[in-house]
This record gives structure tokens, C-alpha cells and sequence, in this order.
């Protein structure tokens, strides 16, 4: 028996092992181009020497940069592909030679690119974040030329956060009478005000304040107030440019603040609605409590994983999309295997509501330790796909990230979707006349057994969508459920048991107050001050906040 | 008892292994019964997803003493038990190992609770304790060897590296951690590090979340909050486990680079980034003694053992093998164990220990690592490594030498009273 | 509700009642001839070599088992006489610990790490004195009241809140988890002043006698038996009362008891603060045989598990709880040696099948068995 068991993990492990070696490779892949481009340049322009290069990629961090500075005022065009390779890790020292590689890891002589072979005590370039930081602010300076907007416009956001020298306003002046573009120019205008701020003429430097005070960044704030802080500015007009440039930011920032909690607050709603909406079918409608419903979550977590891999392996160009993909996967799963559960176990407890729980809870014991069992204790990596990863930033401090926002939105289709089928479905229609009356719908000819399997099914599939959800912002691992589960409960209770609006009125409450909340007091207290405020409320309201009216006395 | 006849047998029992392993066989001395080792390693609950490696490691590495012969001519056999992530079961367990099995040895334990659960038990039954995980220190026990770094192995040169120009020379520091006393006791150490180095407390913000905690969206917005108000600032990280994975992809997703606000951790290693996806991450730190990505014969030669025993055992991840910090700590203790226990001729718990000072193994973070001769400390080298694209770290800074542990931090104040090994009684 | 029908017929009648009205108090006189004599003569007396030894880690691991069996036992007295499932349990017992703990830790004196007045935590967070709710732990005396009142009063606050609203059924499982939760995160932070995330540990005596000697192990081993044979012999005097008849009826029909002129609120509210009463006493007794207390005992997972106790050895009897904790407890401790990394399927497996066919617990299996002899 447990013979057959470790023969199937191996054979299912050799699935999972499948095209891993692949994985590694993408990492380079943006690159391609911009090293081609320097093989290409490197052969005509001999400006750059070997020796300059290898100064550039080994010894002390001060001497590469002080290197990097002279190099960059050159504006040597083979310059931008051997930083881009160095930032890339695509340069090896070979006894204090450089050598380039490409993405497929051949390496190249950089000034002849030949194919040379590379010794195995080849020695990595180590970039620390300074020499990162430096070679980022290089590569964007070099950029600004680029014929290509979006080039430029990059470069120009790397240049708003680094540390410039007076010595570049020059740079940055030729760079906006160059610039075409109105939002570059505007960026580069910013920029230059910065550093135009301790400018001898003062009529410059009001200018200077007055432009700085349209940004809503922290940091120029600072900057403005450091400008006053040492006293060395005299002049009254400036000073006062200067204090309204400041409060401008201020009431900037502390309203992108108050977004940002709303935001963060309906994010958490959202999780938790998901997490909550298929409980709110199986106990809610139900009466199952089902134990194991943050199991089905997890398994949904897994499909996502199971779906991500197989894309690894068989659509390597597509994947992207697996995400779309393993939505239907995740339902599919979780709802075959809640509907097994149903079959199995929950089928034969009806009625005995609070049995429910302890079958069920050992249903979750199971199907975690299966999972521990299949693809180990340790978490999985599910990655965002590429158009789920960053955010959109609104400001310098708000950036919504877009795996959030598509979260909210997935769980607005969810709750849709779930509306859809109690309302406007034959299922719905049985479902709702099974939990009003379970003898009359019986009575009537409903086949309550089916009913019974499908709503189970369709609340497992919903927890596992929310696990194609929670796998896109917290870790895959075996208990990821167990830390829903008590939340989810939480909330399908406070809500109203039977109630699907109560559901999404009480998780947006919720992860709102804890959200509004945790400014003030910290994430512990927060949460002990919610579950207070529950069972406040369930003092008040013992039924739910949206409690059905009937009229059985023992309801 | 009759110390030279053992020492004459276990003599012949190691030249006989030595013998057999000329001939490529391998035997024990049929009279000679395996010497038990205990494994406490969580296989199931929350802290199953650090431990279960470390069980491996412990099974792979007595595996390959058995092969070179065993302990004295004695094979190793190891009983393995889950104390299920639960406190009270890790005490009830280690009774059970000590007193039932009457093993000569337990390796084991991550979590300090668990360490401090399971301490009176070997106290009491004057057992003897490997611990391969960094903790806080303020502990210093004569059944307990400690493998894994002390705070001064591991946080202040890290803090040192910020605060150099290389590190970015970081004025302003966000201490974040999870409640609990490892993250509490570091952070108490480094605050007063910190105002030793003229840093003044407007300057460190100290912020803590549960256990489990999934949403790091107000905090990541805090710490945006924080560093735009001043000058350079780092985030100190001493978040634990599960919780790493939510605060990275956050931290990735709200664009907050390392270039321009660090993030060094302290309980994040090879193994936690494997569930994350680290292009976001290139350049935040991590500070260890151990990296897998290290070059050194030694290190190679480990790794490529522990692929293959993964693989030979089918272990989950094995199609991806990482070895870190604690399986390493893990790797050292259990060899230097057999090594005090060869030189002592015995596997008495009194005779090992004093056999244990000033033990050296040589390795696979390059260096010959030594058992200080009297805190039950190792000397360890303390590298820096920035993440990589592929999740591996890329060293930035490293210790020219290992460095002697100081349990009890200087930086705590009444410490300078303790004494630098343990109580007897 | 078929099920409660089942409990309440005649042959149906606790085994140890029938033991009792066969005339006999032979069951708690065997007990207590085990507990009193044969344990303490076979850990002590007979000598470690020897078969019939019982050894030190066994005294203990039963130990526990019993402690866990009072709140099998008090979790049936709520759950399985008046139908009110709570999720909460271990906040009771955790408390109990938690104030027999404070005790054990002004026991410690100057032998901590710091060598200090105060508990090496309290040093560790620079205080320079004892919180408020530390005054008189030092008491032996006063730390038992406390092990009573603390948990007693929490719980006769919430019950009658929670009662009074009329709170039931699942409402009420979900708040009482609720209360753990926020329990647990409180005990969690550093600053609440119960040592954080590690809790107590380290105890080194109790009455100024070393807690390690084998006498005072035993000492705590026959008073841990001895509570549980009185809180049991408490249970069935109760049960048998017109209060415990009560109390089945509020779990049969709690409308027709109100329409019948009872308020079901007293009744209620005085065996839930029982109940929580007697989980403190538990916890008590649990913490100086651990050695460990810390906030994860009153993780949700951990009270649900108290009531899978009670269902697996049989709700509304006497002795199915005690069976059940020993059941599910001596499998875990035996499974997590022998199988350490399949013995959650084991007892997932168990947890599944004996609520699918075992309705009424092991106890009414063996019940079933022997009605269809006779």
C-alpha cells in the first residue's frame, strides 16, 4: 500500500521535475537585444578599451564609480550595452579580463566577439546596490538620447529617484530642449528644479520651488524644507515660495494617504469575501460547517501551481495566461473533489450540523498532510504572470499593485457570478427552496441528493477560485488555509448565516475597519479589537448583522 | 568504566571500518549495537515548511557517516519524531527520545519556544542538544550546542554593512519583525548598536506583526511613508517563515527597489525564497553564514551530495536541491558530534561535551569552522549576499575570518556580568 | 433531532452509573486504587529494570492525558448534557495554566538567566517591577484562586452576555472562537506581560520542593488523577440532579423548557462557568507537568480538537470523553513516534470514520456491542 502511494509521488514528482531547467533560462531574455546591439557597436566604436571595461567591472566600489562618471560624460555609444550587460550579470572576469555572455551563456570577447571558451575559474562581477544604483543613473543618462518614448520615459523615472550631482544639470538642460515629449519634458523640468533649488539667481530658484511644489513626493519635500533648514537662504520671497511649495505636498501626500487606506481596506474586503463567499454556500445555505473549506482553498492554490508548471513545460511563450487557465482549473478541481466530499461523508451527517465540523475536520488533516505528502512541506513558487506584476502608481507613495486590483475585480465577477446562479439558475431556484424547506422542495420533486452534491460542489469551486486569488498575493504552501478559515467563519456569521449580501456587506466592513485600524494601533491590536467588536456585535445582533425574519421560535 | 579496553576496541572497530572502506564494504562490528540519535525536527504544522529539510539534512549526514564506517565502528541509527509545530509535544518528545529511546544525541528544534520547551527535559535527563538555527542568544546551556549564529554572527554585521558607503551608508532604520522573542531581543540589540553609532531613536521605527500575517499593505505603505521623510534609509528584517512571502510580493508589487531602500533579512534564506518570485527582489540582502552560492570545494562537494541524496530519496524539491544557513549548521553539528564522540571513545553526554571544545570541521562555507572551547558556540564566518534574479545570493561582503559568537549580546545592558560559558551546578 | 432521542433511552444509561446502581462504588474504588497505589509503587518501587516499571516518561505522558480528559469532560458536560458547542475551551484552560504558571515562574526566584526578582522576560523587556495583575502570584494559595477565578469569571461575564442575547448554536461556537482568537494574539504580544510567543517555561519548583524529583512528579500525577475522579463523581451527581435533568431538556428543547416556567439563562450560565471552572483546574495541573505554557494552547485548533475529544469517545456520557482524550491522545503521542510523516492520515482517517459510524462515540459501540449480547 504504501509501496503504490511513493510509486505514484514518484511519477507525479517526475511531472513536477519536467522542464524545470527551463525556467532559468527566461531571465535574460529582455536583454537579448540590447547586448546584441553592443556586440554589434562594439565592433566599430573602440572608444571603450578592455582595460576601462575591466576598471568598470572589478576593485573598489569608489574607483568603479569615479570610472563610471568619466565614462559617462564621454557618451561612448558602446558604453550603454557593456553597463546594461554588467547590470545584468552577463560579464565574468577571466584573470582580470572581461568577458561578455549571451542568454544562452556562451561567452564572447567583448571587443573582437569571437566565442572564447570560459575557464571554469571564471570570477561573477558582484554589483552591490551602490554600483547598481550607479549604473542605473548611468544607463538612464545614456538613455535620454534614445529615439524610443518609452526608453526615455523610463530613463527619465530611474533619473527622478537617483541622486544627481549639480554637475548633470547641464545634462539634464540639453536633455529637456532636446525632449519632445510634453510628460518627459515636464519630468526633466522637475528635475532640473532640484537642482536649480540652490541656484545663485533667486528669481530661479522661486521658479524652481514653485515647480517643485506640483510634485507629491516626500522626498521634495524634504529637500525644500533642508533648503530652509540652514538658514542660508535670505530672501523673503524665495522662503515663502518655498513654504507654500511645501504645504502643497503635504495636503498632496496626506490625501493619497487616505486612498491608500480605502484602497488597502477594500483589497482585505475583498480577499475575505472570497474566502468567505463559498462558506457562505456550504454553511451558510447548507448548514455544513465545513472545516475543510480553507483546504479547498489551498487545493485551489495548488491547481494554480499544477496549471503554472504545465505551462512552464508545454507553453513556455504563453505564460502568461496560465493564470487564466487554472480559474477554470482551480472551480473544475475543488468542485470534484467537494462534490467526492459530499458523496462520501457530508451526505450521510445532514441534519447533525455540528458533526459536520469534526468529519470535516479530519477531511482537512487529510487533505493537508496529502498535499505535504505530493509536493513537500516547503512553499511553492507561484509567480504574478508578468501583467500581474507591479502597480500602478497614482503617486510617488500610492502604488496599487495590479495583482491587488485584479483581485477586487475577480472577486466583483465572483459575487456576480454566484448571484447569477442562486437567482437566476433552475439550480439556484432548487438550492433556495431546498434551504427554505428541504421536505416540501423534496415533496415537490426536487431531487434534494443532486441539489445537495451541486451546492457543495459549487461552494468547494468558489474556495478554490479564491485560491487562484490568495496564490497571486501570499504564499502556496499546505496551511494556507488554516489561516482563513477562522476569518472566513467570522465572516459568513457576522454577515448573516444564509444571507449572501451580509457576506459581502460584513468582509468590505470588516477589512476596512481593520485596515483603518492598523494605522493606529498596529496589526495585533487591530485584529484583537475586530474579534472584540464581533462579538460585540453579535450581542446585539445574535442572528447576523442581516438575519433572515421567521417566525420558528428555536430558528 | 574500563576506559582503555574501549578505547582499544573502538581503535580496532575504526581501523576495521577504515579497512572496510579500502575495499569499498561496508561492515559493523557484529557485537557492537548502532548508537541511537534522535531527530526533533516538526514534519507537520506551520514550522513543518523550515524543518523538513533539516530532517533530511540529519538523515543524509548520518547516512554518509554510516557509509565511512559509522561512529567507533558502531553504525548511527536515527529515530525520527514529529512534534508537530506544538510546543508541549516537543518537551513530551524529547522525554520520550531521551528516556525511552535512550538516544546518545538529539538534533533538533527551530523555533526558540521549542528550544526552551524542550531544555528542562534535557537538563533534567542530562541529555545533549545540537541546535542548528540563528536565535537571540541570552542563553548559554551546558546540554546545548548551538550551530547557528548569535546575534553578533549574524545582525550587527549586517547593520555595519548598511551603514558603510558599499551598504549604501543608511542613516534611518525600520526594525520589522514578527512578535515574538527572536525579532524582539535582535531589535533591542541593534536599537542599542544603533544609538552607539549616533543614530537617535526618531531615526528607528520599530514595527511587529502576528504570526501568519498575510496583508503587508499598510506597513509597506509606512515604510514608503518612512523613507521619504528623511535621509538613506534600510529595512531590518526579522520576519519568520510563512510570513516572508506575502511581505516580498508586496514589497515587489509597490515598486519598492533595493536600490533605493534596502530590505536585509535575517530568517530569509535559499529555502523561503523558493516560493517567491525574486526578479522584483535583485539586490535586497540577506546576511548568513552560509550561501549556497558560495565557491569553495568543500561546499561544492556538499551540494552535489545532497542532490543526490534527494534524489535518491525522492525528497519533494528535490528537482531544484537548496541547501542554506541551517541545514549547513545542521551538517556541522552532527559531524563535529561524531568527531567528540571519537575522540572522547564514548557517547557519555559529560565526556562528549568536554570532548566538543575546540572541535574544527572544515566546512562548506570555506572555512574551518572551530567549537569555541567553553560558550558552546561556533566561530563562524558572516557573509552578505544580495538576492539574484535565479533566487540565489550573491555575496557582497564577507568576514576575512570566523568570528567568535557572543551569546550574551554586549549590547544588552547587565550582560557584561555573564559569564562566557555555562552555569555548572 | 433523532440523535438526541438515541442518547437518552434507558440502556443508553452511563456505564459507571449502572456500575452504581448495581449497588457498588467498585469503579471509583478500582480508579482510585490505580491512581493511589499501583501507579506511584510501580514508578517508584519497582525498580527500572524490571517489566512491570513504569517509567517516568509514561507517568507523565498519562498525566497529561488525564488533564486533557477534565476538559474532555467539561466540554461534554456543555456540549453533550445542554447542546451548547463551544470553541473556546482552551481559552479556560490556557488561563488556569497561565495563573498556576505566574506562580511557577515567582517559584524560579533568582535561579533565571538574569538572576534577577522578576521572570527573565520581564528583564528582557526592561520592566522594572510586576504588573498589577502579578501582585500575590507569589501565593501558592492565591495563584489556585486564581486558576479558578480567572477563567470563571471571563466566562460567567461572556455566558451572560452571550445567554442573555439569546446567542445559539453556531453563533455561539463562532464567538466563543472568536474570544480564543483574540485571546491568543493578546497572549501573543510581548508587552500583555505573559512572556510573548514563549510563555512560561523553565519552572523549577513547586512549594519550594524541586518540580524535577521524582516524589513531586508523583505527587502531581495522584492529584491530577484524584481531581479528575472527583470532577467525574461532580459530573454524575449533577447529571442525576433535577438540574442536570434541566439541562438535557434545554438540549432536547430549550422553548419548552422557558414556556414550562425555567429560565434557561441560570442554568445555562451556571454549568458554563463550571465547565470553564473546571478547564482552568485542568490547566492548572497541566502547566508544572509539561513544563510549558504558552499562548498556541488557545489557538481555535486547539478547542475544536477538545470537542473531537468528546464526540469520538461519546457526547452525553460520562466516560466517553475520558475514553475519547485518551483515544485521540495515546494514538497521537504513539502515531508521531511510529509514523511521524503519515500520522495525520491516520488520524484524520479516525476523526471521519468515527463520526460517520460511530454516532455516539466508542462508548456506544462498546454499549452496542454488548446490548445486542444480552
Amino acid at each position: 500500500m504504501q509501496q503504490v502511494f511513493c510509486e505514484f509521488l514518484r511519477v507525479f514528482r517526475a511531472f513536477l521535475d519536467a522542464g524545470r531547467r527551463d525556467k532559468d533560462m527566461s531571465i535574460g531574455n529582455k536583454v537579448i537585444g540590447l547586448v546584441l546591439g553592443l556586440l554589434l557597436t562594439g565592433g566599430q566604436a573602440q572608444a571603450l578599451t578592455l582595460d576601462e571595461m575591466a576598471a568598470l567591472s572589478a576593485g573598489d566600489s569608489d574607483a568603479r564609480i569615479d570610472t563610471l562618471h568619466k565614462q559617462v560624460v564621454k557618451a561612448d555609444p558602446a558604453l550603454l550595452g557593456f553597463l546594461q550587460a554588467l547590470e545584468n550579470d552577463q560579464v565574468k572576469l577571466v584573470n582580470g579580463k572581461p568577458v561578455l555572455l549571451d542568454d544562452s551563456g556562451a561567452a564572447h570577447d567583448p571587443l573582437t566577439n569571437k566565442p572564447v571558451t570560459l575557464p571554469d575559474d571564471a570570477e561573477d562581477v558582484v554589483n552591490n546596490n551602490r554600483m547598481r544604483g550607479a549604473l542605473d543613473a548611468a544607463i538612464a543618462s545614456l538613455q535620454l538620447r534614445s529615439a524610443d518614448v518609452a526608453v526615455r520615459k523610463a530613463a527619465v523615472e530611474v533619473l527622478r529617484d537617483a541622486e544627481l550631482d549639480p554637475a548633470e544639470l547641464d545634462m539634464i538642460s540639453k536633455a529637456e530642449t532636446r525632449e519632445t515629449n510634453a510628460d518627459i519634458k515636464d519630468m526633466l523640468e522637475r528635475i532640473r528644479s532640484r537642482l536649480e533649488l540652490s541656484s545663485p539667481d533667486s528669481a530661479v530658484r522661486i521658479r524652481a520651488a514653485q515647480k517643485l511644489g506640483e510634485s507629491d513626493r516626500a522626498e521634495i519635500k524634504q529637500l525644500l524644507a533642508d533648503h530652509l533648514a540652514d538658514g542660508a537662504e535670505k530672501d523673503p520671497q524665495v522662503i515663502s515660495a518655498v513654504k507654500v511649495a511645501m504645504l502643497n505636498i503635504e495636503n498632496r501626500i496626506a490625501r493619497y494617504e487616505v486612498y491608500g487606506t480605502l484602497f488597502s481596506g477594500i483589497s482585505l474586503g475583498s480577499v475575505l469575501l472570497l474566502a468567505a463567499l463559498g462558506l457562505a454556500i456550504t454553511y451558510g445555505l447548507m448548514g455544513v460547517i465545513n472545516m475543510a473549506h480553507g483546504e479547498m482553498m489551498m487545493l485551489g492554490a495548488y491547481s494554480t501551481y499544477l496549471v503554472q508548471h504545465a505551462f512552464q513545460v508545454w507553453w513556455p511563450s504563453m505564460l502568461g495566461a496560465y493564470v487564466i487557465v487554472a480559474i477554470p482549473f482551480a472551480f473544475a478541481v475543488t468542485m470534484l473533489i467537494g462534490m467526492a466530499l459530499e458523496r462520501l461523508v457530508i451526505r450521510h451527517l445532514y441534519g447533525r450540523t455540528l458533526e459536520t465540523l469534526l468529519a470535516t475536520w479530519g477531511v482537512s488533516l487529510i487533505l493537508m498532510q496529502l498535499v505535504r505528502s505530493i509536493f513537500g512541506a516547503q512553499n511553492v513558487l507561484v509567480e504574478n504572470p508578468s501583467w500581474l506584476s507591479g502597480g500602478l502608481a497614482l503617486s510617488s507613495t500610492l502604488v496599487l499593485p495590479y495583482n491587488r486590483i485584479a483581485i477586487i475585480v475577480f472577486a466583483v465577477l465572483v459575487l456576480l457570478l454566484v448571484w447569477l446562479l442562486l437567482v437566476r439558475t433552475r439550480l439556484g431556484l432548487f438550492v433556495r427552496a431546498v434551504t427554505q424547506n428541504r421536505r416540501m422542495a423534496s415533496c415537490v420533486g426536487v431531487n434534494t441528493a443532486r441539489v445537495d452534491m451541486l451546492a457543495f460542489g459549487m461552494g468547494s469551486g468558489i474556495a478554490g477560485l479564491a485560491g487562484v486569488a490568495l496564490s497571486q498575493v501570499g504564499n502556496v504552501g499546505p496551511d494556507l488555509g488554516t489561516h482563513y478559515i477562522v476569518d472566513s467563519f467570522m465572516v459568513v456569521v457576522l454577515g448573516g448565516v444564509g444571507q449572501l449580501m451580509g457576506t459581502v456587506y460584513s468582509s468590505l466592513g470588516l477589512g476596512m475597519l481593520n485596515k483603518l485600524l492598523e494605522g493606529y494601533t498596529g496589526a495585533v491590536l487591530a485584529k484583537i479589537i475586530v474579534l472584540a467588536l464581533i462579538i460585540v456585535v453579535i450581542q446585539k445582533r445574535p442572528q447576523g448583522l442581516f438575519a433572515l425574519k421567521g417566525r420558528s421560535i428555536d430558528g | 568504566m574500563n576506559s582503555r579496553r574501549t578505547f582499544i576496541k573502538s581503535m580496532t572497530a575504526i581501523a576495521a571500518g577504515v579497512a572496510m572502506m579500502g575495499s569499498g564494504l561496508t561492515a559493523f562490528a557484529k557485537d557492537l549495537p548502532p548508537i541511537k540519535v534522535g531527530i526533533l525536527h516538526s514534519l507537520s504544522g506551520t514550522m513543518a515548511i523550515s524543518e523538513t529539510a533539516l530532517k533530511d539534512m540529519a538523515l543524509m549526514t548520518i547516512d554518509d557517516i554510516n557509509k565511512h564506517g559509522g561512529v567507533m565502528g558502531r553504525k548511527l541509527e536515527p529515530v525520527v519524531v514529529d512534534p508537530a509545530s506544538n510546543w508541549p509535544l516537543f518537551a513530551e518528545k524529547a522525554r520520550e527520545l531521551l528516556a525511552k529511546d535512550k538516544v546518545a544525541v538529539v538534533f533538533g528544534c527551530w523555533t526558540s519556544v521549542s528550544r526552551k520547551s524542550v531544555l528542562p527535559v534535557f537538563k533534567e535527563l542530562n541529555g545533549l542538544l545540537f541546535y542548528p538555527v540563528q536565535y537571540e542568544g541570552e542563553e548559554l546551556e551546558k546540554n546545548v550546542f548551538y550551530t547557528g549564529a548569535a546575534p553578533n554572527q549574524q545582525a550587527i554585521p549586517a547593520v555595519q554593512y548598511l551603514m558603510s558607503k558599499d551598504g549604501g551608508s543608511a542613516k534611518r532604520f525600520v526594525l520589522l519583525g514578527t512578535d515574538y522573542v527572536y525579532p524582539r531581543t535582535t531589535n533591542k540589540i541593534l536599537r542599542a548598536f544603533l544609538h552607539s553609532k549616533g543614530v537617535s531613536d526618531a531615526d528607528i521605527m520599530e514595527e511587529y506583526t502576528p504570526f501568519g500575517y498575510s496583508d503587508y499593505q499598510t506597513i509597506i505603505a509606512k515604510i514608503k511613508k518612512f523613507a521619504s521623510e528623511g535621509k538613506k534609509t534600510a529595512v531590518i528584517s526579522t520576519i519568520n517563515g510563512d510570513s516572508n512571502v506575502p511581505f516580498y510580493k508586496e514589497l515587489g508589487n509597490q515598486g519598492i527597489k533595493a536600490t533605493d531602500v534596502p530590505v536585509v533579512a535575517f530568517s530569509v534564506g535559499e529555502e523561503e525564497l523558493r516560493g517567491v518570485d525574486t526578479k522584483p527582489l535583485v539586490g535586497h540582502l540577506a546576511a548568513w553564514n552560509y550561501f549556497m552560492s558560495l565557491k569553495n570545494p568543500t561546499n561544492d562537494a556538499w551540494k552535489k551530495q545532497w542532490a543526490a541524496y534527494a534524489k535518491a530519496h525522492n525528497l519533494p524539491g528535490a528537482s531544484k536541491p537548496l541547501t542554506n544557513d541551517p541545514m549547513e549548521a545542521t551538517y556541522i553539528g552532527i559531524n563535529m558530534w561524531k568527531q567528540a564522540v571519537e575522540k572522547a571513545g564514548t557517547t557519555d553526554v559529560d565526556k562528549v561535551i568536554a570532548a566538543m571544545a575546540g572541535q574544527t570541521f572544515k566546512a562548506p562555507d570555506g572555512f574551518t569552522v572551530e567549537m569555541d572551547p567553553k560558550n558552546h558556540h561556533l566561530h563562524k564566518p558572516v557573509f552578505i549576499g544580495e538576492v539574484k534574479a535565479d533566487g540565489q545570493f550573491n555575496v557582497v561582503w564577507k568576514t576575512p575570518a570566523p568570528i567568535k559568537a557572543q551569546p550574551w549580546s554586549p549590547y544588552i545592558p547587565g550582560n557584561d556580568k555573564k559569564k562566557d560559558e555555562p552555569d555548572t551546578k | 433531532m433523532a440523535e438526541t432521542q438515541v442518547l437518552t433511552q434507558p440502556w443508553r444509561q452511563p456505564l459507571l452509573l449502572r456500575l452504581l446502581q448495581g449497588g457498588s462504588g467498585k469503579a471509583y474504588g478500582v480508579a482510585l486504587l490505580l491512581v493511589c497505589v499501583v501507579v506511584p509503587v510501580l514508578n517508584l518501587l519497582v525498580p527500572s529494570g524490571s517489566v512491570f516499571h513504569l517509567s517516568n516518561y509514561m507517568v507523565m505522558l498519562v498525566g497529561k492525558i488525564l488533564c486533557y480528559a477534565m476538559l474532555a469532560l467539561a466540554m461534554d458536560l456543555i456540549w453533550g448534557y445542554t447542546g451548547i458547542l463551544s470553541l473556546g475551551h482552551g481559552v479556560f484552560f490556557a488561563l488556569g495554566g497561565y495563573a498556576f504558571g505566574m506562580y511557577l515562574m515567582r517559584q524560579i526566584g533568582h535561579d533565571g538567566v538574569y538572576h534577577s526578582d522578576l521572570p527573565d522576560f520581564m528583564v528582557f523587556l526592561n520592566w522594572q517591577d510586576y504588573p498589577w495583575y502579578w501582585k500575590g502570584t507569589g501565593s501558592f494559595l492565591y495563584a489556585l484562586f486564581l486558576a479558578v477565578a480567572a477563567p470563571g469569571l471571563l466566562a460567567l461575564v461572556f455566558g451572560w452576555f452571550a445567554f442573555r442575547s439569546r446567542i445559539k448554536g453556531v453563533y455561539f461556537s463562532i464567538i466563543t472562537q472568536a474570544m480564543t482568537f483574540a485571546f491568543m494574539l493578546l497572549f501573543f504580544r510581548n508587552e500583555t506581560g505573559f512572556g510573548g510567543n514563549n510563555g512560561f517555561t523553565d519552572f523549577k519548583r513547586v512549594l519550594g520542593i524541586a518540580i524535577t524529583t521524582p516524589e513531586m512528579r508523583m505527587a502531581l500525577f495522584v492529584l491530577t488523577g484524584l481531581t479528575l475522579l472527583a470532577m467525574l463523581a461532580m459530573a454524575q451527581y449533577i447529571v442525576k440532579s433535577k438540574f442536570g435533568r434541566v439541562l438535557t431538556a434545554i438540549r432536547d428543547a430549550e422553548s419548552r423548557v422557558m414556556f414550562s416556567g425555567y429560565n434557561p439563562l441560570h442554568y445555562k450560565l451556571a454549568i458554563w462557568t463550571l465547565s470553564a471552572v473546571m478547564c482552568g483546574i485542568a490547566g492548572a495541573l497541566y502547566v508544572p507537568q509539561v513544563g510549558i505554557i504558552n499562548p498556541g494552547e488557545m489557538s481555535p485548533a486547539n478547542s475544536i480538537e477538545i470537542a473531537i475529544w468528546t464526540a469520538i469517545g461519546g457526547r452525553g456520557t460520562l466516560l466517553g470523553p475520558l475514553l475519547g482524550a485518551g483515544i485521540v491522545n495515546g494514538a497521537k503521542s504513539w502515531f508521531t513516534q511510529s509514523f511521524p510523516e503519515y500520522w495525520l492520515y491516520f488520524l484524520g482517517l479516525l476523526f471521519v470514520l468515527v463520526t460517520l459510524y460511530l454516532p455516539n462515540g466508542v462508548l456506544g459501540l462498546i454499549r452496542k456491542a454488548k446490548g445486542a449480547k444480552s
